[in-house]
Parts: structure tokens; sequence; C-alpha cells
């Protein structure tokens, strides 16, 4: 394996890596822990929006954030031709 | 059939069960002992690490926690499932390339050091018996309330089905018999909670119920129960008491502690590629959170079943309080085995519950006549009772029993299993016998597993003070000690020996530093100047329980510093880095 393509690759990933854990950070600290109060002045249906974040919507965030670095993960395999037979 | 016939048989046709599948998923070398013989499918996988991970405490006390925290217990629903993330994009897929047993295994090559992988080993150790006394005590638990024996006997009647199919089966056999015991569990936590959201809400499912409007009302449950609860004096049960550092704090203590934990670690060793390590742990988080997310509305739910049972007419009306000589069944059942307990203070045979800590709300109680709460309950009985109070089938109550055993002794098993790695693998061939054969390296992992159910056995009949720690322990040593070694192994190429070792020192030291200052976990004797957990005195307003995280940023900072002072790693490390980096193998890239 070329070290540029190696590289290229090892870039991809970070790159895929920060913006998962920008989400990840974002529907549970952000939107679950510092801005609680605020967004519990909106809400959906029954519940505050804050603190559905914290107790729902956060979880189902995740569950979605690791299939999409899955799916995302194996297409980079393919392009830069690093992917298990 | 009498209850307790049916419960017998329910239990115990679930062990014939996960002896049955130990039997027949054997482990014939130390590859299937230890990992499996790397051929499960990922989601048979993702079943048993969610069996694995999700713990007598998960299903018997995490509902309950949530009940009486409100709010506050959204910190155990986002950090128990929020490590999963970080597992699945920063450790699964790099350590599954790496291709070994253990994760001390990875720390001593990565580090080129057994002076790196004793101090993994102690830390793994700890972690895992802490945690296991926990789960052993669960089942002696369960054992005691649902069939009516002995603590010491279901303790026993545990270990030996653990030993069975662990022993026999490593982790193959246990890999197998999680599948079958995350079906158990999982359906025995959802068929009360749908039930139960019936009858409040009329929505059968227990997500959408827990933001729905009570039957016949027109007011959301959540609205209802902020209100009732702060009219008794609680705290509002959407919004929280501790302060916002802290919730963030134990949040990433709990998230980074999952990610750390070796015996969930070591689940994604078992499966065939890197790209099934990183969809498994996806599978594994769906079938985690099918439970995590049913859990705060059977809190919630709970809660205001509870309120409504004790509280039926106005709050401070002289007949808005339940007469004692009327409590309904469960009532009665519950208070004999003391996890519901009732205290006339007042002497007007009625049953008062209510926050009588809370200062401002004294002047009212006193207006009512209140003399102080009458009610004591334990939060376990939040899912324990769950079935009784919304008065479902028998065949229901025998299901949350062998469901409650389910979640214990697949977890029981997950551990035991990583200790005796740790011991045959790590220690035995690792460091004193490397040229130990397969067969004899076999064996002692099974004695050692033998070994390690007895002192688990031992530690939950007996537990020690700090069993009861094991949140802030377990969690926040896994987040300062393994979390952040591994994390720069992958992730740098400078850091080295010398920077892992003082990295992982430092936090496991600091972490238990804290931890043993404030909650007096070893060292502690009646009447020594620490363990009172004094708030004021907490670092940065963190308590014990979010200290990892502080522990974390120290390791990294020490690690970084140290390597950055000391020789890089040698070349065949760097070589060892970028060949965990790719999934193929790099013998067959050009």
């Amino acid at each position: 394996m070329h070290s540029d393509n190696r590289l290229a690759y090892w870039r991809a990933n970070l790159r895929l890596l920060a913006i998962c854990l920008v989400i990840w950070f974002t529907c549970s600290y952000v939107f679950g822990i510092l801005l609680v109060e605020a967004l519990n002045t909106i809400r959906i249906g029954g519940f505050q929006l804050g603190f559905w974040f914290a107790q729902q919507g956060s979880i189902y965030l995740f569950v979605v954030l690791i299939f999409f670095y899955a799916w995302r993960m194996n297409r980079i395999d393919k392009k830069h031709d690093v992917h298990e037979d | 059939m009498s209850l307790q016939a049916l419960t017998y048989g329910v239990v115990g046709f679930t062990f014939v069960l996960y002896i049955g599948i130990a039997i027949w998923s054997r482990a014939l070398n130390t590859r299937d002992f230890y990992i499996a013989g790397k051929g499960v499918s990922p989601i048979a996988n993702g079943m048993a690490t969610a069996a694995d991970w999700m713990s007598a405490a998960s299903f018997i006390s995490m509902a309950g926690l949530i009940a009486f925290l409100g709010y506050d217990g959204s910190v155990y629903l986002m950090g128990w499932t929020g490590g999963y993330v970080l597992l699945a994009l920063l450790l699964a897929p790099y350590l599954r390339k790496f291709g070994k047993f253990t994760v001390p295994e990875f720390i001593a090559e990565r580090y080129y050091s057994k002076t790196a992988r004793i101090v993994a080993v102690i830390c793994l150790i700890f972690i895992s018996f802490t945690y296991v006394a926990g789960q052993m005590r669960g089942v002696g638990i369960v054992f005691s309330r649902f069939l009516e024996v002995d603590v010491a006997v279901g303790l026993v009647v545990g270990m030996g089905i653990v030993f069975v199919y662990a022993v026999l089966g490593g982790m193959k056999g246990i890999t197998y018999t999680q599948v079958a015991q995350y079906c158990v569990l999982i359906f025995a936590y959802t068929v009360p909670a749908v039930f139960i959201a019936i009858q409040i809400t009329g929505n059968p499912i227990p997500q959408l119920a827990f933001g729905s409007e009570i039957t016949g009302t027109g007011t959301a449950l959540l609205d209802k129960l902020d209100d009732i609860v702060t009219s008794l004096g609680f705290n509002q049960y959407t919004s929280g008491t501790k302060s916002r550092i802290d919730v963030f704090c134990i949040t990433m203590a709990l998230m980074v502690g999952t990610a750390g934990l070796p015996h969930v670690i070591v689940r994604f060793f078992t499966v065939p590629r890197v790209r099934d390590a990183r969809v498994s742990a996806g599978y594994a988080l769906f079938f985690i959170a099918i439970l995590y997310t049913t859990a705060p509305a059977v809190g919630s739910m709970a809660r205001y079943n509870l309120i409504n049972t004790i509280q039926p007419g106005e709050i401070g009306a002289a007949d808005g309080n339940l007469r004692y000589d009327e409590r309904p069944e469960w009532f009665r059942t519950w208070e004999r085995t003391g996890l519901v307990a009732f205290d006339d203070r007042n002497r007007d045979g009625r049953v008062q519950y209510y926050d009588d800590r809370n200062p401002a709300f004294a002047g009212q109680a006193a207006e009512y006549g209140w003399q102080g709460n009458e009610l004591t309950v334990d939060r376990d009985i939040m899912v324990l009772a769950n079935p009784e109070i919304a008065g479902l089938p028998n065949w229901v109550i025998a299901l949350v029993a062998a469901g409650g055993i389910a979640a214990a002794l697949s977890t029981a098993a997950g551990l035991l299993l990583v200790i005796s790695a740790a011991v045959s693998h790590d220690l035995i061939k690792g460091i004193f016998v490397p040229e130990i054969s397969d067969k004899n390296e076999l064996r002692a992992g099974r004695l050692a597993a033998a070994f390690a159910i007895l002192v688990a056995g031992y530690l939950g009949f007996d537990p020690p003070g700090w069993v009861a720690q094991v949140v802030a322990f377990a969690f926040g040593l896994a987040a300062a000690s393994l979390f952040p070694v591994i994390l720069l192994g992958i992730f740098s190429k400078r850091v080295n020996r010398e920077g892992a070792i003082a990295g992982m020192l430092t936090g496991l030291l600091f972490t238990y530093g804290y931890i043993e200052y404030f909650k007096g976990l070893f060292l502690k004797w009646a009447g020594a100047p620490w363990g009172d957990n004094v708030a004021e005195q907490w670092l940065f307003g963190i308590s014990p329980e979010g200290i990892g995280v502080i522990g974390m940023c120290l390791n990294f900072v020490v690690a970084i510093v140290v390597s950055s002072l000391t020789k890089p790693p040698p070349e065949h490390i760097q070589h060892m880095i970028e060949h965990i980096r790719v999934p193929r193998h790099m013998e067959s890239l050009s």
C-alpha cells in the first residue's frame, strides 16, 4: 500500500470521526445537559424537548450514529481499497 | 398453578436452556475459550454484548433510580449508552484488527512492556471483581424474593449454573447463552411496561406513552407528575438538583468508563472482521436501547402509580391519604420483604408520603397535621413489583424473576471470563510460563474461572462495603486508567511505554485517592477524618461519581508529556500501529 493512500485513508477516517463525535457531543451534552432549560420551553407532545433529549432522543441518535459511521467507513474502506474480502 | 410453582417452572426452564446451549457450544481450544473462535455473527454478538452489559442493576434498579431522581437519572441513561459510540468509533474496530485475546495483551504489545501489562491486569481484575460481586448479590436477591429460598441457597445455585457454562463453554458458551438470556430479559422487561403504558395512557408503546396524556384527564403524564410531586414537597420530576458541571462529569465518566470496561471491549474480539466489529456495536446499542428507552418510561409511570395509590384524594384533605388497613395486596406482599415499610408517625392510620427534608414544605406539612414521611420504598420495587401493582397475571411475575436472573447471570459470566483470561493468558502465559501448551493454558483458564466464581460467590454472600460504590469506582477506574492508554495506543504513534505507564498510574491513583477520600473505600475506619463525602470540598464541584473524567484528563496529559520527553516507540511498534489502522491485512497490500 502506498503511504500516500494510507495517509489519505487515515485522514478521511479522522474527518468522519470528528463529524460523528460532534453530533455525539451535541445531542447528549449540549441538548441534554448544557441547554436543557432553554430547550425545555419547547414542547413536543407531552415532552419538554430538553428532557426528551436527555432521556430518549440522545439514545436514539447514538444508535443511528453508529450505523451511519459503520456504513460510511465501509465506503471509505472500498474507496481506498483497504476493505476486507 | 400457584405463583411459586409457576416461577420455579419458568426459571427452571431457562436454566435447562442455558446449560443445553453451553453443552452444544463448548470450547475446544483457547481460541474458542477466549474469543469464541472469532466466528460470532455481528447480530448475535450485539445481543450477547447487550446481555453482557445489562446487569442486575440495569434490570432491577435503574427504572426505580430514575423514578426517584427524575431528570438527574438521565446521567445513567446517556452515560451507559453513549459509551458505545466511543467504543464503536474509537476502539472496537482497531482492537479487533489487532486480533489477539485480551485487553492487557494489547497494552503489553503496543507499549512493549510487561510492566504495562501487569498494571492493566490489576486494573482489570479490580474493576471486574467489584462488578461481579454486585451481580452474584443480584442473583441471590432475586432467588430469595421470588422463590422464597435463602439468599445463600440462591447464590449457590447461581454459581453452579455460571460454573457449568462459563467453565465448560468459555467465551463460545457464554456468547450463545447470552443471546438466549437477552431474549428472556428483554421480553420480561417490556411486557409489564406495555401493560402499564396501556393502563395509564392507552398507548401501548412505553416510549410514546411516556409523553402522552393520562387517559381521561387531558393532562400529559409528565406534567401531571411534575404537578403532584411538587405539591408533596419533592423536587420537580423533569428538572434536576445536581449541579450542571456534576451532571456533565458523571455522564462523561460513565460513557468513557463504559468504553473502557474490559468485559465489553473483549466481546468485539469475537467477530470475524473489522467491519463486523463496527456494525456489531450498532446492534449492541440497538438491543440495549430497547431497555434503556423503556426504563425512563417505566420510572415515570411507576412513580405516578405509587403516588396515586398512596394519595388517592386531595393533598392535605383529612381523607386524602390511603388508609393503612385498606392497603392493596402488593403493598402487603412487599412489606414482608422489607422493601416497603410504613411507620405511622402521626397515628392517624393513614399513609403520608412526602419530602420531609424540604424545609420549604415543612410549614405546609405541619398545617396538614403530618409529622414526617411515613413510607419508605426501596427503588428496586419499581421493577420487581410493577406487574403486581398493574394487576398483571402470574406468568408475567414469573417472567420478571427469570429476566432478573438472566440479567445477573449473563453479566457475571462475561466478567468471570475476562478475569480468567487475565489470569491464564496475561499472567500465566504472558509473564510467568510463556512456553505453556495450548491444552494446559485452556486448563489454567478453566481453573481460574472456577476460582473466580468462588471468590465472586463469597463477595456476593458477604459483600464488603465498597461493593455499594461500584458505580463510582468501576467506571471511574476504567475511564481514568484503561481508556486513555488504549485510545492513545491507536491514535498516537508517539506515546511510548514510559508515557503509558506513568499515565495509567496517575489516572488510577488520582481517581482511587479521590474516591477513597470522599467515600472511604478500603482504608476508612470508624471516626477516620475522611469518607464523609462533604459536597463543599468537592474539586470544582465534581462528585466522586464524576471524578474519573479528571483522572482521565490527567492520564492523557501525563502520558503525552512523559512520552514527548522520552524516546519514541521502536520501529516495529510504529508498523504495528499502521497495521491496526487499516482493515485489510498488510501482507495483502502492495
